[in-house]
């Protein structure tokens, strides 16, 4: 039996886990693949390692695909997300000095209300507040941008979001380059374990259901390699199933911590898994469930509209025109490939590409392919809801 | 070394950047033409931020280096140099920069590469030596007889004698 090489990247996050997984787990092997896998030091190298061919699969931000299709950012190539790996689990950090005098003024970081945390976070940080994020594309951007808007009038004109790389988030913070910042897991349990931060928020208060990171590929190569692309599909669907069920938290944190990939405690990287965070350098401990998606809830479906709304994003920041943006990202997420290629393997799979952004308020029943698909909640903490076709 | 290799190529002002904190300000304040960064160097995201900032002079603007000629922005990845160019540089005046960039940051990888092999030669010669002196104690025999014995064992295991030799010490470490 013969195995065919795929060489595919990643960043250190707890959400690398199903490529990681799927190479260690056997899943990629089950369909005749190995994944040769490359630890990425940057978003905008590894984008690069995919556009030029070095790797011919990617971990990346959910924006990042949808950003070169409308244009924006370095040098690129078209690509196609295969589809989605996580949803949720990054956090919003704040600096010791905000976090005193926001308790001092009353707040109990109780990690889970946006809006109460977004105006105890403004009414602390006074009229300038700057906040890192990993990259300029990022959900992390598009969160940060769409919470601190949508808080209403107070919200200061004086908010600067500014790029550092996740492991120098904490240090960043520590020196007050940054008074905040939003990062994917583990490096705002990283820079608690520190004492330099205090977790404020997890994104999915901002949104419940934030398609985290993709499955990236060249689009020629998803022209080419349709094969490939569908073997690929297979294995992370079966390494998110195995990553979802409680009982594969331990060995899932074991294999991330490991030298070659994480290199971080592994107890860390199981507060992600498990939703249970130490939130301040004091100790004080906080619930978060259902904080990172690998599985449930269709949770691997690269949806349309999750694209459109990224696009509807970029283009109102960056002054495009919105109905051609709506257009263009809606093919960068290929719903027909990841459909293809799990049909008949008893995943379930939804009716529709394209639904109701933020129109769950509790978990429901959708209709599917063959049988009804749940979905989970799906809304932004004000309650707005993204019809892709009335946003024009 | 790099910075060698563009003083060699032409007269320019070079400064080094070596603490990432606030580089996008240091940039600024700097307002070099050109920025190089090694690629596995994290803060390359911090520089992708800083092409996109608006306003016409903070804007660092530009190009990867594609625009400077077919080619050479693969080649850039892979040398692992990546060039952020200022608007208003001409892209002729960019490629003898990059290229001489490229060309040692080359040369500094194959010098890093031989200097682990030369290391790793050294820790197996200290290994055999080490081994060698136990199987001369053991048996009371020469050194060449030991080198042989070893070489022989290595032979029939299909391995390399530094590697009998390392599982020789290791197994003697644990019953010492």
């Amino acid at each position: 039996m013969s195995m065919t090489r795929i060489p595919a990247g990643y960043l250190p996050l707890t959400d690398a886990a199903p490529l990681i997984a799927a190479q260690e787990m056997g899943f990629v092997a089950e369909e005749r693949l190995t994944l040769d896998l490359h630890r990425a030091p940057s978003w905008s190298s590894l984008r690069d390692m995919l556009a030029f061919g070095k790797v011919d699969a990617a971990q990346m931000l959910a924006p990042v695909p949808v950003a070169a299709a409308l244009g924006l950012g370095g040098a690129s190539a078209p690509f196609s997300v295969l589809s989605v790996l996580s949803v949720n689990g990054t956090v919003i950090v704040v600096s010791n000095s905000l976090s005193r005098k926001m308790a001092e003024a009353g707040h109990r970081f109780s990690f889970d209300d946006a809006v109460t945390a977004g105006k105890a976070l403004i009414a602390a940080a006074g009229p300038d507040l700057r906040i890192g994020v990993p990259f300029p594309f990022s959900m992390h951007t598009e969160l940060l941008t769409y919470w601190l808007r949508g808080l209403g009038p107070e919200t200061p004109r004086g908010i600067n979001i500014l790029t550092v790389p996740p492991p120098r988030m904490a240090e960043a913070i520590k020196r007050g380059e940054i008074d905040a910042f939003c990062v994917g897991e583990p490096w705002g349990s990283i820079a608690v374990e520190q004492g330099s931060g205090t977790l404020l928020l997890p994104g999915r208060a901002i949104w419940s259901f934030a398609p985290e990171k993709v499955l990236a590929v060249r689009s020629g190569w998803a022209e080419t390699e349709p094969g490939l692309s569908g073997r690929l599909i297979r294995a992370l669907w079966r390494a998110g199933r195995w990553l979802a069920d409680p009982a594969s938290r331990g060995l899932a944190a074991e294999i991330l911590s490991s030298r070659r990939y994480l290199d971080l405690p592994a107890e860390i990287i199981e507060r992600t898994l498990s939703g249970k965070f130490t939130v301040s350098a004091q100790g004080l401990q906080r619930d978060a469930p259902d904080f990172i998606e690998f599985h449930n809830g269709a949770a691997g479906f690269p949806w349309r509209s999750q694209a459109q709304w990224i696009a509807l994003q970029l283009a109102e920041r960056n002054g495009l025109d919105r109905q051609a943006a709506l257009e263009t990202a809606g093919s960068v997420f290929r719903s027909d490939l990841y459909r293809a290629a799990l049909r008949g393997t008893g995943a379930k799979l939804p009716g529709a590409s394209s639904k109701l952004e933020g129109a769950n308020t509790a978990s429901l029943q959708a209709a599917g392919e063959s049988e009804t698909v749940s979905l989970l909640q799906n809304r932004f903490f004000d309650g707005r809801v993204f019809d892709p076709l009335a946003a024009d | 070394m790099i910075v060698d290799g563009l003083r060699g190529a032409g007269n320019f002002d070079i400064q080094v950047i070596s603490e990432p904190s606030g580089l996008a300000r240091q940039i600024q304040v700097r307002d070099p033409d050109v920025v190089l960064i090694d690629i596995a160097n994290p803060s390359r995201d911090v520089l992708e931020e800083l092409t996109l900032a608006s306003g016409p002079k903070e804007r660092p603007v530009a190009m990867f280096t594609d625009r400077s000629g077919a080619g050479l922005s693969a080649a850039a990845v892979e040398a692992g140099v990546s060039a952020y160019v200022v608007d208003g540089l001409q892209p002729a005046r960019l490629k003898p920069v990059l290229d001489a960039a490229i060309a040692r940051f080359r040369l500094f990888q194959r010098m890093r590469t031989e200097l682990a092999e030369a290391k790793r030669a050294l820790e197996e010669r200290k290994v055999i030596d080490r081994a060698k002196g136990m199987v001369m104690k053991a048996r009371g025999i020469g050194e060449d007889e030991a080198y042989a014995l070893l070489r022989k064992a290595a032979m029939d295991q299909n391995k390399r004698v530094a590697e009998v030799a390392q599982a020789l010490v290791t197994a003697a470490g644990l019953l010492a």
